[in-house]
């Protein structure tokens, strides 16, 4: 049977169809402001050619905008999908950091995938992936140029303050005094992954570590996080990072369906 | 005798000219980028209108964010000791102060001669900081100085679920979509940056009188807003916004006082 997983994020919408334990067909689309529209568009995008919707047996919605997802079979929250979602992709994860368009949590998983405990940030913006948004356009760069900037600096500068608003003002300040982009990329990165770090610290550190979600694809931010927790993060290569937690979804959807094939 | 205060804060530079114990001149600048050009430019303003030279000035106190470059202060305060000093000489009851700076948020425990119990501070979150309301305004494109008599005209009662200003803006911008009516968002604005400086006032534990000082302060929206979050009326006061100017004249004069049959007591450099 086909399944599907259905991540309807404030940022992004991210859809994965699976069928026997493989992916068939995935998509990720920035959301719009009906969680209903971007949810159809993406499912729409992620079929497969010779798979039409009827073919999906049964669908997990997850995210933000989880419970307007019209088609949906059922709902599962973002924590479970992405702890489900990130050990399927690494089997001996056990903390799973996901870092989403406006919040930031951190996963401890067990053995078998049970979720033990998670700390959540959503009230600030620092440390969520807004902050990353914020700063690339602040100084004009494309979001993704952002990870692979830390790389080319040798002098990173550091902010006093981790509030958005206070580093937003001070990057326009570099920016004015002439510092070269890349350390105030290098800076900005260094300062997502120390907020990050604090909540890690939080629910502590049990290996193997890995992040999901968008801000995972920037090295600049994975770098300085493995620097700071001391240890060496799992990367998720197999698959874009940003669809762990629609692939959980659909893992979800496979078990509820009964198929039990995965 | 002649004493002055600079305060020099993120936004705006205040100066006050003080004789004895009466305000005689006093101005208020935007800061800009240079602090110095500023601390000059806003302490020129207050002596003209005082009708004075810099040379009748025996000592001047410089306080605010940009307190080092005020070149002719003969010594610098903390701005919490000048807004407490400033706050019981403007009125004589207050017991709490509650100053909502442009980069800053500050609640303030005094006695009756405004010496400082308590104090908590909050630079570090821009929420319930002046700039919160900066940001909103700019968001709205409206006049920051019109947001008072804007929230004064609210009908319908909103509630902002975001403290955080990055995510209230975006909230801000929902409500605008919604076709929600200006004045009731910035009435709910004026809501949430109250209620972020109460629980802030509240730690340290309100006592009454209070008073709001600052720039700020001049908002009658979130004067009234700031009073109803901590449940109390609030102390209005004549100067808010140079209260920490007034502050820092007064403590000029203590300083400079017990110098003053020394024949040297003049000389600000010699502090």
């Amino acid at each position: 049977m086909i399944v599907a997983g259905c991540d309807v994020g404030s940022l992004t919408s991210k859809a994965v169809l699976m069928k026997d334990g493989r992916i068939l067909g995935d998509a990720v689309i920035r959301s719009s402001a009906k969680p209903w529209e971007s949810a159809e568009a993406v499912m729409q995008r992620a079929l497969p050619e010779n798979v039409s919707r009827e073919d999906i047996g049964y669908c997990v919605g997850t995210g933000y905008g989880r419970e307007k997802i019209p088609f949906v079979n059922e709902v599962v929250t973002e924590i479970a999908c992405h702890g489900k979602g990130a050990q399927w992709l690494v089997r001996t994860a056990r903390t799973v950091i996901d870092i989403g368009g406006q919040d930031c949590k951190v996963m401890r998983l067990d053995t078998d995938g049970t979720m033990m405990k998670f700390v959540t940030n959503d009230k600030c913006a620092s440390g969520t992936g807004r902050f990353l948004e914020v700063m690339a356009r602040v100084l004009g760069v494309a979001l993704d140029e952002l990870g692979d900037m830390s790389a080319r600096s040798r002098n990173p500068v550091t902010f006093a303050n981790a509030c958005t608003v206070w580093v937003q003002a001070d990057v326009i300040q570099h920016l004015n005094d002439g510092i070269p982009r890349e350390d105030i990329a290098a800076g900005i990165n260094n300062a997502m992954a120390s907020r990050i770090a604090i909540l890690v610290n939080a629910i502590g550190v049990e290996r193997d570590v890995c992040m999901t979600g968008g801000v995972a694809k920037n090295n600049g931010v994975i770098a300085a996080l493995d620097k700071l927790l001391g240890i060496r993060m799992r990367r998720i290569r197999r698959y874009d990072p940003q669809l762990v937690g629609a692939i959980g979804a659909a893992l979800f959807a496979a078990e509820k369906a009964g198929g039990g094939v995965i | 005798m002649i004493t002055a205060g600079c305060d020099v804060g993120s936004m705006t530079a205040k100066a006050v000219i003080m004789r004895d114990n009466s305000i005689i001149g006093s101005a208020v600048a935007l800061t800009g980028h240079v602090s110095e050009k500023a601390a000059i430019e806003v302490m020129e303003r207050a002596i003209q209108k005082a009708g004075i030279s810099m040379d009748d000035i025996t000592c001047c106190v410089g306080t605010g964010y940009g307190r080092k470059n005020v070149p002719f202060a003969a010594a610098r305060e903390s701005e919490i000791a000048c807004h407490a000093k400033g706050a019981v000489w403007q009125a004589p009851t207050v017991r709490t102060i509650i100053d909502i700076g442009g980069q800053d948020a500050k609640a303030v425990r005094i006695d009756n001669a405004g010496k400082v119990l308590r104090y908590l501070y909050n630079d570090k979150c821009a929420s319930g900081t002046g700039r919160f309301l900066e940001i909103i305004a700019e968001a709205l494109d409206i006049d920051l100085a019109e947001m008072g008599d804007l929230s004064k005209r609210a009908t319908e009662k909103l509630t902002l679920s975001n403290q955080c200003v990055i995510f209230a803006e975006t909230e801000i911008i929902s409500l605008v979509n919604e076709g929600k009516e200006i004045p009731d968002i910035v009435n709910a604005l004026h809501h949430a940056v109250a209620s972020r400086a109460a629980s802030m006032a509240k730690s340290i534990v309100v006592e009454p009188d209070v008073a709001m000082t600052g720039g700020v302060a001049k908002n009658a929206g979130m004067f009234d807003a700031l009073g109803s979050a901590l449940d109390t009326e609030l102390v209005k006061i004549e100067h808010p916004q140079i209260n920490g100017a007034i502050g820092a004249a007064l403590l000029a004069r203590e300083l400079c006082g017990t110098d003053t049959d020394s024949d040297t007591a003049g000389s600000p450099a010699r502090l």
